[in-house]
């Protein structure tokens, strides 16, 4: 926080007739009602030199004393005089400055105004969004100083927005026609939200016109990136479905096994997720951005081997059974909540993306795509990949489709079918892992994981055709997507009541889902 | 679907769903089922043996006139007393006893396993609650004609669908005709596009989760994830004294001797024997000239009217409903009850309900840690190794002792 001061100091453009921080001032921005401080503050700071940004900054720091009628700004145990810079002895009785919210938010919104002429891009991108909706008159000279004077294109428009938005209260008819014209090219949610706000006030007859044409037009820019805003986290959706039930296609429509603690063992990817983190977080803190990439190995290990052992313990006993695999398998979730309730409580534990997670990409005004949901969205078709390459290209995967398709004749070949049916299991036990592992990036990690996506996931996997994997994909995006669709106009719980409702329809005219099978099996 | 044991005899169980356990390895077992000596004839009717007759009449003087002289009469403090809670306990767990009764006879006797019947049970326990919302009358919280939580959200008048909650009569009417429109309305569709087996299991599941998600909601005028709370009473008689705690308890007691005598005059009849032909070779019975369409019809709503019913004997005597008994687990936990009594046998299921519920409220307490443990481990137990439930189990050593 130091640093950068230092380098905000530094890096201050300073007007040329700019003149120094007078007493007068200083006492004017500490002494008095917070109106009149607020007064002088903006006052000062349209004006500012070094020195004034200095004060501003131990003022807003709570680095600032005062005894009688002196002001002392205190530094590493030392008292400086604001205006002249000299070391002064502090008086045993000085006072802290009080400054009251009201104040304090316009100090902040001084800094940043005046961080507006630094030297520095990033600090002047800051303090644009800082600034962002204020629209105070009285820091318009200011804004249109940093406009003449800035040299990036974007902030440049930026500031031009933020100036319009400004000239929109201004009392002037003619600024504020200007302002208007100035808006419509603005591709920012906000200025939607400024220019109705305005509407509501306006009196004159033209100025209204123009305001109604300003926001048409945003609207109208805006509509695109709504569109692809719901198109992108439908496929967002759709992705978090798809590792959902990828597993379950393996585990339910491959081998027949309707297993209920899908969602354990998800939360198992999760919890194992939650581990790598804890232990990244004690021993290499150093390299704690990239634990991300060591839990995804480990959540698929571990959900794998819980798998194995549900497999070898339980659930071959009860192959061609799959309602009493049901049951079974619902008492196995059963425990496994639980037991993670008995080792990590039953309060939900806290799992941090790393850095490069957070934050987006900025695509339109209102359009930003955020890292983590693309992250999730790349792992989904990597994972989609994995496990089309495992099924269709290894020899794992030939003695899987060997063994579903025709057992005994299997057998007859040579293939152990009680080992490949580990394998599968376990195979579909660790994507559930890995989509564990995903989820503990964009959603809570408790004992109730698996219990949120269960439905989701038999629904996916059902909808899409059980045994078909491309039924699993098509369903899972147009789950997805329809579920968003929804949500735009009737919120998100009717959307999910929706999306169920129109997948039992659905389900009544397909009952095979998307992609039936074909001949004599489909009836199997 | 895949078949993993791909016999003729394996692929057809699974595809009806049939879990009835083959008591012989699946290889081991003979080509048809309609070799001669496995067809079995139904047994006489429920009262003509003389040990059904006598553990009906047991049962009958149990509910109607121990319990209650235990609760009123005896002193408290004395050994025999039963207490309040001991009655509430009782009268909850008949209460699912008739929710796995309904359940036993669409799973275990025609071979479909519904995973929504907390919907009919909830449906039954939400137009009771309406009515005893009614009858809070202006006593609520806020001094108002309207319950509670429409004055909180500001809503002027009753929502239409309260229309009736005034009348009794018209509640009962209710009670039985909303989940049997429901289910009749849901069935149609699923049964008339032949869905069955698992994609039956699962799409009532979503149908269950569809409920639970609607009435979470304020609007829908259900009381939002409160429910219905606070009743004080009922025909106008106060809820909360020890008698008409007692008439509760006896009555529940009745309606599940009924059910229990309705259920087993239903799969002993003619129209039962279909129901479990479907459930063995649905097929089969259609090559026979059946159409199952109307029979599971039937059973289903059949079912879900047993299970309303249960729900509105459920909620006076609880004291609440809210949208988590439309929850997927509660329904799943229904079949949990079921299958641990013993499928396919009516005493099965309400044994089963006891045992699991006697269980839960005993484990809750005192090892609060441990009932999902236990439960978990009671589901894949029985499943594993009593695939006929505890009363498979006792007709297995009473078989064994007799030789």
């Amino acid at each position: 926080m130091r640093l950068r001061h230092l380098l905000f100091y530094a890096t201050l453009f300073i007007a040329a007739h700019a003149h120094a921080l007078s007493a007068d001032e200083v006492k004017g921005i500490i002494f008095g009602e917070t109106d009149t401080r607020v007064e002088a503050l903006n006052k000062a700071a349209l004006t500012a030199d070094e020195k004034t940004v200095a004060f501003i900054q131990a003022l807003s720091d709570d680095a600032v004393k005062t005894s009688g009628d002196k002001v002392f700004v205190v530094k590493d145990d030392k008292a400086f005089d604001p205006v002249t810079g000299a070391e002064q002895p502090l008086p045993q009785d000085a006072e802290d400055v009080i400054n009251p919210n009201m104040m304090r938010s316009e100090l902040d919104n001084a800094l940043a105004a005046l961080k507006l002429l630094s030297k520095d891009e990033q600090l002047r991108r800051e303090a644009i969004k800082t600034l962002g909706s204020d629209s105070d008159e009285a820091r318009l000279p200011l804004i249109e100083k940093a406009w003449a004077a800035e040299t990036v294109p974007a902030l440049k428009d930026q500031l031009e927005m933020m100036r319009a938005a400004i000239l929109l209260g201004s009392s002037d008819r003619a600024k504020r026609l200007e302002a208007a014209g100035l808006l419509s090219a603005s591709k920012n949610p906000a200025t939607k939200t400024v220019l109705i706000e305005r509407l509501g006030t306006e009196l004159d007859a033209d100025v209204k016109v123009a305001l109604q044409a300003a926001l048409a037009k945003v609207e109208a820019s805006l509509a695109w990136g709504d569109k692809l805003g719901a198109i992108f986290s439908g496929i967002s959706l759709g992705s978090i479905l798809l590792l959902v039930a990828l597993g379950l296609a393996i585990t339910y429509g491959l081998m027949g096994v309707i297993n209920m603690a899908h969602g354990e063992l998800m939360m198992i990817g999760a919890y194992a997720t939650y581990v790598v983190q804890g232990l990244f977080q004690k021993y290499l803190p150093g390299a704690f951005d990239w634990y991300l990439l060591a839990a995804v190995p480990v959540a698929f290990l571990a959900s794998a081997l819980m798998g194995a052992v549900l497999e070898r313990s339980v659930i071959r006993f009860l192959y061609g059974r799959p309602l009493e695999t049901l049951l079974a398998t619902w008492g196995i979730s059963l425990m496994l909540q639980q037991l993670v309730r008995s080792i990590f409580g039953a309060q939900n534990v806290g799992v941090e993306n790393p850095v490069w997670m957070s934050g987006g990409v900025q695509v339109l005004g209102n359009l930003s795509l955020p890292y983590n949901r693309l992250v999730i969205i790349g792992f989904a078709i990597a994972v989609l990949l994995g496990m089309g390459w495992l099924i269709g290209r290894t020899r794992l995967g030939l003695f899987v489709r060997g063994v579903t398709q025709n057992r005994p004749i299997a057998s007859c070949m040579g293939v152990n079918t009680a080992r490949i049916d580990t394998y599968a299991f376990a195979l579909g036990s660790g994507i559930a892992g890995l989509a564990g592992c995903a989820l503990s990036q964009v959603g809570n990690v408790g004992p109730d994981l698996g219990q949120g996506y269960i439905v989701d996931a038999f629904m996916v996997v059902v909808l899409g055709g059980v045994g078909q994997l491309a039924g699993t994909v098509y369903a899972a995006m147009g789950l997805g997507i329809l579920n968003k669709f929804l949500e735009g106009w009737t919120g998100a719980v009717l959307a999910k009541i929706a999306v169920l409702v129109i997948i039992i329809i659905f389900i009544q005219k397909r009952p095979q889902g998307i992609f039936a099978m074909k001949g004599r099996s489909a009836e199997a | 679907m895949s078949t993993p044991f791909p016999t003729i005899n394996d692929s057809l169980l699974a595809e009806q769903g049939t879990d009835l356990a083959p008591k012989v390895p699946a290889q081991a077992r003979p080509p048809a089922p309609s070799s001669p000596g496995r067809v079995e004839l139904p047994g006489k009717g429920p009262l003509l043996t003389r040990s059904g007759w006598s553990a009906f009449v047991i049962a009958l003087i149990v509910v109607c006139a121990v319990a209650p002289v235990l609760n009123l009469w005896v002193p408290e403090g004395h050994a025999l007393h039963l207490s309040t809670y001991a009655v509430a306990l009782l009268g909850k767990i008949m209460c699912y006893a008739i929710c796995a009764l309904a359940m036993d006879l669409i799973w275990g006797y025609t071979g479909i396993l519904s995973l929504g019947h907390g919907v009919f049970f909830a449906l039954g326990g939400y137009t009771m609650g309406m009515y005893l919302m009614r009858q809070i009358g202006a006593d609520g919280n806020y001094k108002s004609n309207l319950p509670d939580f429409m004055v909180f959200l500001d809503w002027k008048e009753l929502p239409w669908h309260w229309t009736f909650s005034d009348s009794f009569v018209a509640t009962l009417i209710l009670i039985v005709a909303v989940p049997g429109i429901v289910a009749f309305v849901f069935g149609y569709f699923a049964f008339r596009s032949r869905i069955k087996g698992v994609y039956f299991s699962i799409i009532t599941q979503a149908m269950t989760f569809a409920a639970m998600l609607l009435f979470f909601r304020n609007e829908t005028g259900f009381g939002g994830n409160n429910g219905f709370t606070d009743f004080k009473r009922i025909l106008d008689i106060p809820i909360a004294t020890p008698s008409m705690r007692m008439t509760l308890f006896v009555m529940t007691g009745l309606t599940l001797l009924g059910f229990f005598l309705f259920a087993k005059w239903l799969v002993g009849s003619k129209f039962g024997r279909v129901l479990q032909a479907i459930r063995d070779a649905e097929t089969r019975v259609m090559f026979s000239g059946y159409s199952p369409l109307g029979y599971k019809l039937t059973i289903w709503v059949i079912s879900a009217v047993m299970c309303g019913v249960a729900g509105a004997l459920y909620v006076p005597q609880v004291g609440i409903i809210n949208p988590g008994e439309m929850s997927p687990a509660n329904s799943i936990e229904i079949a949990i009850w079921a299958a641990v009594g013993g499928r396919a046998s009516l005493i099965g299921p309400i044994v089963g309900a006891f045992i699991v519920n006697g269980a839960k409220s005993w484990l809750t307490v005192a090892y609060p840690e441990f009932w999902l443990y236990f439960l978990g481990a009671l589901f894949i137990g029985v499943t594993l190794f009593l695939p006929n439930g505890v009363v498979g189990l006792v007709k297995k050593l009473r078989k064994g002792a007799e030789q």
